[in-house]
């Protein structure tokens, strides 16, 4: 997730610099028009060296073959294959004649921070338009060559085609093409979407057989460079504290092992953006680095959380979210209607800290030698990497060059550079190229954590069986503290995440936060505060339902009142509706509703169970996404929890890539129960206690849904984000389900029914 | 420092190493194999999952001095010249992967079941993939691939 005070912490850009590249229009896409013509003699047509590029993202030679750019991270979501095919759809190219090639860092390709569910939301428009111009500029060709007007022309599947019958390839027309000035962008027409041919339909993603076949590239995968060296860094447990002494003696005798040196921690807070520091162990293989560390004897000093125990931090939250705190949305008058209700629901709510565990940890390949940098790296924000090796290395930026490998997985830990950084420091120390390999130990001990979060809810009934008010506290330290040692409040961008945007129509809401100081290195993981915001709000509607005597989806859809467009006006605190403006993209009861009723429907809600088994319920709506799901699970005498069918229904307006968006939400489901279910990362005297997968449990086939059913509605809207919308209603659908299968409400997470 | 003859994907290598290496360091560093992925380095993940005499086992906690010769596959090694392994077809044509890092050892572990098992049920897939974690959540679509993989042998 982005926010614009986050952005401009980690990488001092501007608010107005942000919004600059997100709103890029077409000129700005069609801007690097550049001609390269090897032979212009024999004037052939197809003259395979021709190459003509009439938008930094799309080019096109003599021989009809076409290379668009991909230009945001691909982690696992399908945006390499996503955002070209919308491209090519738009140009009328033939998919199978396409060749994607990945974007190093460049501000020209505008917002490459692979964040926030957004890539195709803020792309799909522009990138229509480059591909409609290039189809435009085609046609323009063909009528050229032809001597007739371009409206009896119309590209079809790599071809230009003339009323007449007869047609040109894209191939043959390139070079024509590129003698021709590009067309006002208000020449340019979209496709209707009925004649999509790639968006909105089934593809396989570019890298498909690369991956079966064990040739796709990550970030530890390149092996190009001679002479290139492997380093590990063992770190203070406590993060950003300072390093007393060392004795490198047995280390130093590790066969293999070349040099070893300190890395200066950053104190804390750490920011988002430099290494933790260290002493670092280069050696000529990984085996030898990872010996030569286990050898070495350090003495860390102690620093400012030394005394950090997260079981007294997290009770300490639980009970100041049970006072009166900062009031940051309110609605009539919370207080006294809860003294004049007839029932009041009470709940507090635990999630521990968490970690996004990558199966791919962090990593990175650089070389940095005279003056200039380069790395091979599965960075989400590669312009924020950038940047950050520029500063780093006191290097002009132009110096800088950053590769985009694939990404094992990143959940948010990838946008933060820290550990490119590291690799290109070594670098330089080293005068030869250097792989940093984070080990699962590094990686479970050093994160950037999901936050914990306390939070109250109090919800009162009238005797008509009203809902009369709601109040709902939410304690967490914010992310913006891991930069700032005076950021203890959560930020309106953390509460607009399922907290102050609550739509439901009571009368009398109030929602406060209480300060906590951040305590080690925060940061988001997929969907961010709304995990916790979306397993409280959704759990307590579900005891809300029982205490009404109502069916849970009734319920919801009783308290959601009529269809209109939530306008926030009862905000003591800024609102953040995912970098857009309400105008472009409303709270929208009327689809809100629209998920629910379908998911009622399609889930076959209410259906017969045996004893032990049950389903839930809960929707939500964030990064402009509406979900809506039920999940089912089975309880057995040994509490293993089983979730035989998950049932989800998406609005995300157009929904661009169909099969991809299945695939996130199926995952969406299999990561949300991991967390639910599995994962708790605890801290005492400023460490983390887990280490890897024995300990910081995460989950396996067994753990995850069996069957999960992804109902995506049919919309022209504008899309919206995937990535992180499947994330927030499993959590609180399947505690709901277990409910519904034990009667024991689940308060706290990890799951733990004994 | 040591010598040693390894047999892998079917052709004999000589690789040094210190005799504690774990297989997935020679694999990676010396042989340039990367399709084998390092995930835990405690045999707890499977990302690094690769054959020892058709056996699944797991190359991060494997020392290179314990191979002897016994014949070595990777990824690289279970497709044909021309054609790709029909588990590697059903994994594509369910369309599993999406980061893709954890894919290498999910189909290693795979084929080693279909090889003694080449009609499971959920129960024995459930038993045999138990130990590759997909972070992205693929399980649901990998169960599927397994399932249509004989059918793909088929084909």
């Amino acid at each position: 997730m982005k926010t614009a005070l986050n952005e401009s912490t980690i990488f001092k850009v501007s608010r107005r610099d942000f919004l600059k590249s997100t709103s890029m229009s077409v000129s700005g896409l069609l801007l690097g028009i550049s001609f390269s013509c090897s032979d212009t003699t024999k004037k052939l047509t197809g003259n395979p060296d021709f190459v003509f590029t009439p938008s930094l993202f799309i080019s096109l030679n003599g021989n009809g073959d076409v290379t668009l750019i991909a230009h945001r991270s691909e982690m696992g979501t399908g945006i390499r294959t996503s955002l070209p095919l919308v491209m090519a759809d738009e140009m009328e190219a033939d998919w199978n004649r396409v060749k994607v090639v990945q974007a190093v860092a460049d501000e020209k390709y505008g917002d490459q921070n692979t964040d926030g569910s957004y890539s195709v939301r803020m792309f799909f428009t522009p990138l229509r338009k480059a591909g409609a111009t290039v189809r435009l500029l085609l046609e323009q060709a063909a009528a050229k060559e032809w001597g007739v007007d371009v409206s009896e022309c119309k590209a079809q599947n790599h071809e230009v085609v003339h009323s007449s019958g007869k047609s040109l390839g894209f191939g043959y027309l390139a070079e024509k093409a590129a003698a021709l000035p590009i067309p006002a962008e208000s020449s340019v027409t979209l496709k209707s979407p009925k004649d999509f041919k790639y968006i909105a339909k089934q593809s396989s993603i570019v890298d498909l057989k690369d991956i079966v076949t064990g040739k796709a590239k990550f970030g530890l995968d390149n092996n190009h460079l001679p002479n290139t060296k492997i380093a590990v860094i063992k770190r203070n447990p406590e993060p950003g504290a300072g390093l007393k002494s060392f004795v490198a003696d047995k280390a130093m005798e590790v066969p293999g092992v070349l040099k070893i040196f300190t890395l200066d921690p950053p104190g804390f807070p750490t920011t988002l953006n430099k290494p933790l520091g260290g002493v670092v162990v280069v050696a000529e293989n990984t085996w030898a680095a990872l010996q030569g560390r286990k050898a070495l004897e350090v003495t860390w000093n102690k620093g400012i959380n030394a005394d950090y125990d997260s079981h007294t931090y997290n009770s300490d939250m639980l009970r100041r979210a049970k006072t009166k705190g900062k009031v940051r949305r309110e609605n009539g008058q919370v207080d006294s209607a809860l003294k004049n209700a007839k029932k009041v629901i009470e709940a507090d709510y635990m999630v521990p800290l968490l970690s996004h565990t990558p199966m791919e940890t962090p990593c990175a390949l650089a070389h940095v030698h005279d003056n200039v940098c380069e790395v091979w790296a599965p960075v989400q924000d590669p312009q924020g990497a950038r940047k950050s090796l520029a500063e780093a290395l006191k290097l002009d930026i132009k110096a800088v060059t950053v590769n985009v490998t694939l990404l094992g997985g990143a959940f948010g830990r990838k946008s933060k550079p820290d550990f490119v950084v590291e690799a290109a420091l070594i670098s330089r120390t080293m005068g030869t190229p250097v792989k940093i390999l984070w080990t699962r130990e590094d990686d479970i001990q050093h994160d950037f954590y999901h936050f914990p979060a306390a939070q109250h809810l109090k919800v009162g009934i009238d005797e008509n069986n009203k809902v009369t008010s709601w109040l709902h506290r939410s304690v967490f330290p914010p992310i913006d503290g891991t930069s700032d040692s005076k950021a203890k409040e959560a930020s309106g961008a953390e509460l607009s995440m399922g907290m102050i945007d609550m739509p439901f129509a009571i009368e009398n809401v109030c929602c406060e936060t209480q300060e906590a100081t951040v305590k080690t290195r925060i940061g988001w993981l997929r969907s961010v505060a709304n995990i916790h915001h979306a397993y409280a709000v959704g759990c307590t509607l579900d005891e809300v339902a029982q205490a009404r005597g109502v069916d849970p989806i009734q319920n919801a859809l009783d308290l959601l009142g009529s269809d209109r467009s939530i306008e926030f006006n009862s905000l003591t605190t800024e609102f953040w509706n995912y970098g857009e403006k309400l105008e472009d993209f409303p709270w929208s009861t009327a689809r809100f509703r629209k998920v629910i009723e379908t998911a009622r429907e399609k889930s076959n809600w209410g259906k017969n169970l045996p004893k032990g088994s049950g389903q839930g319920f809960a929707a939500h709506r964030s990064f402009l996404t509406y979900v809506a799901c039920v999940v089912e699970v089975t309880v057995d005498a040994n509490n293993k929890i089983r979730i035989p069918k998950v049932d989800y229904v998406v609005d995300c307006g157009t929904p661009v890539n169909p099969e991809r968006i299945k695939a996130q939400f199926e995952g969406g489901a299999a990561f949300a129960a991991s967390l639910a279910l599995k994962s708790e990362i605890t801290v005492t005297g400023g460490a983390v206690q887990q280490s890897n997968f024995h300990n910081y449990l995460v989950g396996r086939m067994s753990d995850s849904p069996y069957e999960t059913a992804v109902h995506i509605m049919e919309s022209n809207d504008k899309p919206t984000g995937v990535g992180e919308p499947p994330v927030p209603p499993f959590i609180p659908a399947l505690c709901n389900a277990i409910f519904a299968a034990t009667g024991k409400r689940i308060r706290q997470l990890p799951v733990r029914l004994t | 420092m040591a010598t040693y003859q390894l047999v892998v994907n079917g052709e004999n290598r000589e690789v040094e190493a210190v005799p504690n290496t774990p297989l997935l360091w020679v694999l990676r560093d010396n042989l340039s194999l990367t399709g084998t992925k390092f995930g835990c380095g405690m045999a707890q993940c499977g990302a690094c999952t690769v054959h020892l005499d058709g056996t699944p086992v797991r190359s991060c906690s494997t020392p290179v001095s314990t191979i002897g010769n016994k014949k070595v596959t990777t990824i690289e090694g279970i497709a044909s010249a021309d054609k790709v392994h029909p588990v590697q077809q059903a994994w594509m044509d369910e369309n599993v992967p999406q980061c893709g890092y954890c894919q290498a050892g999910q189909i290693m572990s795979a084929v080693a079941l279909l090889a003694k098992n080449p009609a499971p049920n959920d129960q024995d897939i459930e038993t045999a993939m138990s130990g590759n974690i997909c972070r992205c959540g693929t399980y649901e679509r990998i169960r599927k691939a397994i399932k249509r993989a004989p059918n793909t042998t088929a084909k």
